[in-house]
């Protein structure tokens, strides 16, 4: 059915999906779906985590690569590259995750501004939107601060801007809200209202696990595991799940739950029996550097009470819960369990503790029995009662089939019973789980809470449970709303609701946020959405402009973005820098084929003139260094073997004599052969000193030189007449740390983007892979000149190596080399999928090739067999005798133009390996 | 007792992981076998296919037998050139030697003139420059020696010099460059098997969570020291055994259990070095660079690839108080000279009171470098 065909039918569709599935590996996400979806409406796609809601929504956005199937999107076939290129400045999207797309060292304003140049808006347009969209979002007063210190609620109001920078007729989220507090997302939606009011006719598209939020969409599509459960609007999904909320009619509508009402979960109330309180904090302060995490919170927990910490991601309850447990040392104020003061060096508090983190910490490398027992030994259960006890916690948690797998092939749902389960295994008397239900389906959530529930009311045990699910919060004793490292208010959540005169806990949360906020809905719309001037004529013109095929504006987006980044990391900018200097600095002096400075000591047998003048013409000689001498063969051996000395010279009985009857006495030298090319070299001197000796000699005796060598061998130490290494090590160095640093930099460039997810950007924007690719390089580029400037000097001024060749040819050499080198690290960081695997793949790339086949210890032309070929081939080989022959050789371009005709293809070649490697959807 | 237990027990966890690990399984395994292996075998220190090119003005027989006695594997064949080829040949690194025989050159020799032969040695290519320009000159000697004895002439020298090396009579390099090779891979090996893990283990909050149980940061530290550290130690004893000993067929001198305890010292030294770094870097890229920026000086300066004594004094002082040169000097003296333990304990005692003050640094870091690593 063509997209003609479908609209023939009656509303208008956006998009319209036939027959799609789509596959990680072996796991299915998608099992063929088809579906046609509503223009102009906002449509939901609801169901838990993991059932392809994320999948589905990256295909329509094409950051996702379709697997077979066909999506068709605003009238173009998203399978076409020319018409995914051209549609994509009609498209936003916005990724799961808070602030998945944005940068989190750029300001507001930084990450505005970069999204527009994508977009190739010039500046006058650029700011009119950056203030219309910042002063209607409330964020105008944020700036110039930078996106990771923004609350939860203002990174997604901040890549929404983001998003609607372009004026997108199709807009994307996936799961713009989760994990942000009630008050952001009741104005994030409303925010949403106010757009679509101004633009009509845009569609909105939204996955979200919020049943209530689903309420108020236009259209829904449920899904379960891969597939279209039902779609409609809200009515009547719940008329065909035969429920009054939403959340009931999906579970309702899950195959083989057919009509079988899911049970609403009941917190049996707690026995009154008051025993004293389990946790006591009084005024805990956590600051890092000036950031206040945590600001004087204060609470009792009593024992067996199931106490919530309710809030928003990153309002201090992850902080907290860390200071209780000992892992970090509260700035400010005290706490105590059980009436001791909590300290994180006592190991036996620990056992009284059970701690799950936010990331359930399992031993991924361990199947789940071993992951239980090691628990078990930790906490130093005797080893009789740990069998009984991991069977008795399998069976509890319905662990039974899974005992031998390892926890990362296990449901989420799975994965977090096994969590709590290591978390009790020593049966502590407190739980303090942090966030343990996120990213966990309806129906796992209340199995685990059927858990705790039985664990606080049988077993006494005290829980302390953070997380930012309303209907959880519900079911606390009491809980303490969290914002913004404060407690707005602490107590049973029905006296919450109460007090304030609300109909849920949600409102409650609300109205509390407000008070203390002092932000009201009402203020928030007050500026009027200036957008709604803009013209459909204006959109349309700044459309095409967007689709140039070459943008020199976008190029400059990612390269003044990197280059930022870049600066506000210390780390990384010191190393590049000061690192850098350093290892020039002792490589320089460091690496030298200069072998100097050679201990020796002379065994003398004959003790005559004649062997004293001997031992007197090695003493001349600048090389060694004598040390005292030795008795007899055994001290010879033994010293030799210490290391003590180099080489031993023995003189025989009678050498005077024999010399001077002519019965040729022999000199024997045992030299240490433990470093062959040291071995070598001494053996070259001894030679040396030992025919002076004799042409000496034989010059006293007979007045006249002797006809021993019938010819005058004569060496020419080119370039370097004092044969001294530095002037071959030092512009070696160079080029070797112009390889190291420069690619290890770029190296992680763009797989960081791929592991913090912000290359999305380049999925879904008008950007194209070499405007990416080089944006990315041109700083580093810019840092690895600035480390050639400063070795250069270092080389001239620090090591006495001058320039004796051209300098602009170095200079050009240094340029193409860079590039080249940057160009080197952006290859492996484009098929690489993690920081480590790039960090690795280029170290073993550059190190071995590097240091013994570029001709830093060997010559290129002495190699042979795969090192020969990696050595004419590697561009080091090239730099390295461009630098050595412009320093130290005196030459210039004409002498070393077959160097820079070897080298210059290297960078181009390698640039466009990476453009053709680097996906421009995600595969 | 406690202590030990749960030493005992992280490390047995820590073996799981390693084994679970497949990738950096396959690279230990390369980096003890064929790595070794290819390093002895394919690259050599000493003299190896040296370019080298002849300016044969004379064309006589004498030039002819110099020039075929310049042989593989040391020299690659002789290119003949002409005298305006020298500059540009030179000068883009074609040939690192060109002889130059003057016209008239075996004449002269016969008639005891002493005719000049010009060496000319490309002296930017500093390891060769020197070897080769010593072989050069023994080889001409020598086909002169033998040329003017043929002819009835007999020269004998006054004093004769009987050069004998030591542990390693051939000066096989690849005697030298095998163990070297082993040393490096120890060092990087165990430095980024700790400390990446550290990282990991970090980020994951596996760490985080072992610190809300009853156990302290030295077992955790110790567990980790001892399950890598037996692993590269059964590495390095099989490298030796299998690769060094029996492939390469490198003769060794002194005691291999002997070699085997220091090499657990200095292992102790390079999983407490990985952990310290691992506690400073705040990311996986962040360790990545310090790591070059640390293991390579480590490795590059220790003795183990350019002569210790050549360093300027200062430099030279200050790596003797690195363990990687300590391991060189005492890999050296145990391997090739046969020393034993009166001779190597200095070195032994140095390297285990580094790394026990690097362990009690890392240690002092653990706690801090955890709980503010998000």
């Amino acid at each position: 059915m063509t997209m003609r065909d479908a609209e023939k039918d009656g509303d208008p569709i956006v998009a319209h999906v036939a027959g799609v599935s789509h596959a990680y590996g072996k796991t299915k996400a998608l099992a063929d779906i088809s579906l046609d979806i509503p223009a102009g409406l906002i449509t939901g796609f609801i169901g838990p985590d993991g059932v392809g809601k994320s999948t589905l929504l990256g295909l329509l956005s094409g950051a996702r690569k379709l697997q077979s199937g066909s999506v068709h999107v605003l009238q173009g076939d998203m399978s076409d590259k020319s018409h995914r290129s051209s549609l994509l400045p009609h498209i936003a999207y916005m990724p799961q995750g808070l602030g998945k797309n944005l940068y989190m060292d750029l300001t507001v304003h930084e990450n505005l501004e970069f999204f527009g140049r994508l977009f190739n808006q010039a500046r006058a347009e650029r700011e009119a939107r950056i203030e219309d969209l910042t002063r209607s979002t409330g964020l105008f007063g944020f700036l110039d601060r930078p996106a990771g210190k923004l609350s939860g609620g203002m990174k997604q109001k901040l890549g929404l801007c983001c998003a609607l920078i372009h004026d997108p007729d199709l807009l994307i989220l996936d799961e713009p809200t989760t994990g942000v507090d009630p008050l952001s997302r009741r104005q994030f939606w409303s925010l949403i209202d106010r757009i679509r009011e101004t633009r009509l006719g845009m569609s909105v598209l939204v996955a979200t696990a919020y049943m209530d939020e689903a309420e108020s969409f236009d259209w829904l599509v449920a899904m379960n595991d891969g597939a279209v459960l039902a779609q409609g609007n809200p009515v009547q999904i719940k008329a065909s799940g035969h429920a009054e909320s939403l959340e009931e009619a999906f579970v309702n509508l899950l195959p083989g739950n057919d009509g079988k009402s899911h049970e609403p979960l009941t917190v049996p109330p707690r026995p009154d029996s008051i025993d004293g309180k389990a946790i006591e904090a009084h005024g805990l302060v956590q600051k890092f550097g000036n950031f206040t995490a945590v600001d004087h919170v204060s609470f009792e927990i009593e024992r067996g009470e199931i106490f919530g910490f309710l809030g928003s991601n990153g309002c201090g309850k992850t902080t907290t819960m860390k200071m209780l447990t000992g892992l970090l040392e509260p700035t400010e104020g005290e706490a105590w369990m059980f009436g001791e003061k909590i300290d994180g060096k006592r190991l036996e508090s620990r056992e009284r503790v059970g701690y799950m983190s936010q990331s359930f910490s399992l031993y991924t490398e361990l199947t789940v029995a071993q992951n239980l027992v090691l628990h078990a030994q930790l906490f130093q259960m005797p080893p009789g009662d740990i069998p009984p006890r991991v069977e008795e916690l399998t069976k509890r948690f319905g662990l039974e089939n899974y005992l031998d797998d390892l926890p990362t092939k296990l449901p989420l749902g799975v994965r977090q019973r096994l969590s709590l389960a290591i978390a009790i295994v020593h049966r502590p008397e407190v739980l303090i789980l942090d966030e343990p239900t996120s990213g966990v389906d309806p129906i796992a959530r209340d199995e685990f809470w059927k858990l705790l529930i039985d664990l606080s009311r049988n077993q006494g045990v005290t829980i302390f449970i953070s997380t930012h699910f309303m209907n959880e919060g519900a079911r606390c004793d009491r809980i303490s709303l969290m914002h913004a490292g404060k407690v707005l208010a602490c107590a049973a959540p029905q006296e919450l609701i109460k007090e304030i005169g609300a109909s849920t806990l949600e409102e409650a949360f609300i109205t509390y946020l407000e008070d203390a906020t002092g932000e009201h809905e009402e203020q928030a719309t007050q500026p009027q959405l200036a957008l709604a001037v803009e013209t459909a004529d204006v959109a349309d013109a700044q459309h095409a402009a967007a689709q140039t095929s070459f943008s020199l504006r976008r190029l400059k987006a990612y390269s003044i973005r990197e280059a930022k980044e870049l600066l506000r990391d210390p780390v990384r900018l010191a190393v590049a820098l000061a690192g850098t200097m350093v290892l020039m600095l002792v490589f320089g002096f460091g690496i030298t084929t200069d072998v100097e400075n050679l201990t020796y000591a002379v065994l003398d047998n004959d003790q005559s003139v004649e062997s004293r003048q001997y031992v007197e013409s090695l003493a001349g000689s600048r090389y060694f260094s004598e040390e005292p001498a030795l008795k007899d063969q055994t001290e010879l051996q033994t010293r030799l073997r210490s290391g003590d000395i180099a080489l031993a010279v023995e003189l025989p009985p009678d050498f005077g004599k024999d010399l001077i009857k002519g019965s040729v006495p022999e000199v024997a030298v045992t030299i240490d052969g433990a470093m062959p090319y040291r071995a070598e070299t001494i053996s070259g001197y001894v030679d040396g000193l030992h025919q002076t000796y004799i042409l000496e000699q034989y010059a006293r005796v007979y007045g006249e030189q002797p006809d021993l060598l019938s010819v005058d061998i004569e060496p020419r130490y080119r370039y370097n007449q004092d044969f001294k290494s530095v002037y071959a090590m030092v512009p070696s160095v160079l080029a070797l740390l112009l390889l190291f640093i420069p690619a290890i930099l770029t190296a992680v460039s763009v797989v960081r983007e791929k592991e913090l997810g912000s290359i999305t950007n380049l999925y879904v924007t008008p950007i194209s892979r070499f405007e990416f690719l080089v944006g990315k390089q041109l700083p580093y580029i810019g840092i690895g000149l600035v480390n050639f400037t400063l070795m250069a000097l270092m080389a001239v001024f620090v090591f006495d190596v001058p320039i004796k060749g051209s300098l602009p040819t170095l200079l050009l050499g240094a340029v193409i080399y860079i590039f080249t080198t940057t160009a080197f690290g952006l290859f492996f960081s484009t098929f690489t999928r993690t920081q480590v695997a790039a960090i690795a793949g280029t170290a073993i790339g550059t190190m071995l090739p590097a240091v013994q086949f570029s001709g830093l210890m060997q010559p290129v032309s002495s190699l042979e067999g795969v090192g020969a070929f990696i050595g004419a081939t590697y561009p080091m080989s090239h730099f390295l005798l461009i630098s050595v022959g412009t320093f130290t050789k005196g030459l210039g371009l004409m002498d070393l133009s077959a160097n820079f005709l070897a080298l210059a293809p290297a960078g181009p070649l390698l640039l466009a390996a990476s453009v053709l490697l680097l996906p421009k959807q995600e595969p | 007792m406690r202590q030990l237990r749960n030493i005992l027990r992280l490390g047995i966890k820590e073996l799981y992981s390693l084994r679970r690990d497949v990738v950096l399984l396959i690279l230990i395994g390369w980096a003890f076998s064929v790595g070794i292996y290819a390093a002895a075998s394919g690259f050599s220190v000493d003299l190896r296919n040296a370019a080298i090119a002849i300016v044969d003005e004379d064309r006589s027989q004498l030039t002819i037998r110099i020039r075929d006695a310049l042989l593989p594997p040391e020299f690659k064949e002789p290119v003949l050139i002409s005298f305006p080829e020298i500059d540009p040949g030179m000068d883009t690194g074609t040939y690192s030697f060109v002889l130059v025989f003057p016209d008239g050159f075996e004449q002269d020799v016969l008639a005891g003139n002493q005719p000049e032969v010009q060496v000319n040695i490309d002296a930017t290519a500093t390891m060769q420059a020197g070897i080769g320009a010593n072989y050069i000159a023994n080889i001409i000697s020598q086909e002169i020696t033998r040329f003017s004895a043929e002819l009835g002439e007999t020269t004998s020298l006054p004093l004769e010099l009987v050069t004998r090396f030591a542990f390693n009579p051939n000066l096989t390099s690849s005697w030298f460059s095998s163990v070297m090779e082993l040393i490096n891979n120890v060092t990087m090996l165990t430095v980024v098997l700790t400390g990446a893990a550290f990282i990991r283990e970090r980020e994951h909050g596996t760490l985080e969570h072992l610190m809300v149980m009853p156990v302290s940061p030295f077992e955790i530290m110790m567990a980790k020291v001892w399950a890598n550290g037996l692993v590269i130690v059964v590495a390095v004893a099989f490298a030796l055994w299998v690769v060094i000993e029996t492939m390469l067929k490198v003769p060794i001198a002194g005691s291999i259990p002997l070699f085997l305890l220091g090499t657990t010292l200095y292992l102790f030294f390079a999983s407490a070095l990985g952990i310290l770094l691992g506690t400073i870097a705040r990311s996986m890229p962040q360790f990545g660079l310090l790591f070059i920026l640390i293991v390579l000086p480590m490795n590059l300066l220790s003795g183990g690839e350019t002569p210790l004594e050549s360093q300027p004094i200062l430099l030279q002082s200050f790596m003797r108080l690195v363990p990687s040169t300590q391991f060189v000097s005492f890999a050296q003296a145990i391997l090739y000279r046969g020393a034993g333990f009166d001779i190597v304990w200095f070195e032994f005692l140095t390297v285990t009171l580094v790394g026990l003050a690097l362990f009690a640094l890392a240690a002092h870091r653990f706690r801090s470098s955890i709980s503010t690593g998000k």
